[in-house]
């Protein structure tokens, strides 16, 4: 499998304001991430999880290491157009990255800044407004859109680029339950169907556990990296760094100091009882 | 109170007009509202007025929401009347206090006016009622796009009408929000005097500011993000194209403008 992102050596510090001293964020930091792979970043506030994505298509440049995406090293500027059209960004506040004032000529903005002719651009943005099933409100102003909906409008903008990967920092923290499900089923779709590799930064444990590798941040150092169930089931480190397992684990996990004997790789409801079934029925 | 803003309300349809290229509809604005003003008797008057009833029927808008647009502007329309009523000389005199006159010449004055005002605004309304404010904008920039030789930033302009278009509605709605918040809190934005009332809004306007900024800063990035460098290279997903409703639309315009310059001519 060759690599979508490669993170080498990096450092970066965010330059101090009025005499205060910068702030060091990463201090030879390393990862890599697979094509076509679905990776989920957590961690709590400031561990720096935002300006590692940023980092992702050269918003934010390295201090010192590199950063290459898809091969591309991000801080050559002759490469950015082509780093930052393989890499979408999808942001927390929907509100905020929508252009224009029909959905259809939103999703346009991208593929027009790319200089592509006008029935390509056409065919792209009807094809991501299906594929985000989003089709139907193409002439819709963004306002009169839920929040769930303007995000996945978001997201068709950025694959109507035709991106190898999307980063998506925190996607659903401003969104209800109904928003975050259509969300995340759609981001699962376009990483199953489409091969698209996702990085998904998130506070939500339970859409980590959707994802095929976990990765928890903290102070600007990967701490754990894996599985899903191996990584959740480390419940004291994640305590530890302020962050909580999934419901199922914390239960599991829980009943474990009152003398049961429980996995804690049970991330799935319907697996969860089970395991709670078959244990208590003994 | 701040939902029945209609600035830049556009109404969807598919009529004639509603499918005229946006940059017919913009010089055809301009022709009207040049003809407007060159009109200057009860024959061209009525000229101008059957073409607008015409346009406006042939579009398919309701009266209604025409009429509705202009009530913020029936003050603006009272003042004009009533000073070109006091304030026009003349020599049929027909009422006169405390020094002031009223007279014939008046009265007709202040009756054209308010009659061109209407018309001005209802053209005006027309145009942005039937035509989406993306088209509007790209009209706008295709129009003036020979000023780019000038140096003139015409796609940057463009760009910011149709962003601050974009983000009127949802900072309307912010505005909404930050005063149900501070009403909440015992603010006060509906009794007092003025300038009370004025005071009041401040703490409204402060956090609405800064959010804006924040917004701007985020959309700039969010637009980074997607390719967006500028004017340069880039391309659009609707091109603007002439059809022939277009060249029969422009045809009827200098028609316009040349009876009015005709009427005008003799007087009429």
């Amino acid at each position: 499998m060759s690599e979508a992102i490669r993170v080498e050596h990096l450092n970066y510090s965010y330059p101090g304001v009025d005499n205060t001293p910068a702030v060091a964020v990463f201090r030879d930091f390393n990862l890599s991430i697979e094509q076509g792979s679905f990776v989920a970043v957590l961690g709590s506030n400031g561990c720096g999880k935002s300006t590692l994505a940023k980092h992702f298509n050269s918003i934010l440049l390295p201090c010192g290491g590199k950063v290459y995406v898809c091969g591309l090293d991000t801080s050559d500027e002759e490469l950015l157009i082509r780093v930052r059209r393989n890499v979408g960004m999808v942001f927390q506040n929907p509100d905020n990255q929508i252009v224009a004032n029909v959905v259809e000529e939103d999703v346009a903005f991208g593929p027009e800044n790319l200089g592509i002719a006008s029935p390509e651009i056409r065919r792209r943005v009807d094809k991501a407004l299906k594929q985000v099933n989003m089709y139907e409100y193409r002439e819709h102003a963004p306002h009169l859109l839920s929040g769930g909906q303007k995000q996945r409008v978001a997201i068709a903008g950025v694959i109507a680029m035709e991106p190898s990967c999307i980063v998506l920092d925190e996607p659903t923290a401003m969104l209800d339950p109904r928003g975050r499900k259509e969300v995340m089923d759609t981001i699962l779709r376009l990483n199953a169907e489409k091969g698209i590799t996702v990085v998904l930064i998130t506070h939500h444990m339970d859409e980590a556990a959707q994802a095929q590798r976990v990765v928890v941040l903290n102070k600007g150092a990967v701490v754990a990296d894996g599985k899903p169930e191996d990584v959740f089931s480390n419940v004291e480190l994640l305590h530890r760094i302020g962050l909580a397992a999934p419901e199922t684990v914390e239960l599991c996990y829980a009943l474990n100091h009152e003398g049961f004997q429980l996995p804690l790789n049970r991330l799935d409801i319907e697996k969860c009882a089970q395991t709670l079934y078959d244990a208590i029925k003994v | 109170m701040l939902k029945d803003v209609t600035l830049g309300q556009f109404f969807p349809g598919n009529s004639p007009i509603h499918r005229l290229d946006p940059r017919t509809k913009l010089v055809m604005l301009i022709v009207y509202i040049i003809a407007l003003f060159v009109a200057v008797s009860w024959i061209s008057y009525g000229v101008m007025l059957a073409f607008l009833v015409t346009c406006i029927c042939i579009s398919r808008i309701p009266l209604k929401s025409i009429l509705r647009g202009m009530k913020p502007l029936v003050v603006i329309l009272l003042f004009t009347a009533i000073l070109n009523l006091f304030f026009t000389k003349g020599e049929t005199v027909l009422v006169a206090f405390w020094g002031i006159e009223i007279t014939l010449e008046g009265i007709v004055r202040a009756f054209f006016m308010l009659i061109r005002i209407l018309m001005l605004i209802s053209g005006t309304f027309l145009l942005t009622y039937t035509t989406s404010p993306i088209a509007l904008t790209d009209g706008l920039e295709s129009l003036l796009s020979p000023l780019k030789k000038l140096h003139l930033p015409v796609h940057e302009l463009s760009m910011m009408m149709c962003i601050a278009l974009r983000f009127i509605p949802t900072l309307i709605e912010e505005t909404d929000k930050i005063m149900s918040a501070q009403k909440a809190r015992g603010a006060d934005f509906e009794t007092g005097k003025l300038m009370e009332r004025v005071k009041a809004l401040v703490p409204v306007l402060v956090p609405l500011f800064i959010s804006a900024f924040r917004r701007a800063d985020e959309l700039a990035t969010a637009m980074e993000c997607r390719c967006y460098q500028g004017g340069t290279g880039r391309t659009k997903m609707k091109l603007l194209r002439y059809m022939r409703r277009d060249y029969i639309a422009y045809g009827i315009g200098v028609l316009l403008i040349a009876a009015i310059i005709t009427l005008a001519h003799f007087g009429l």
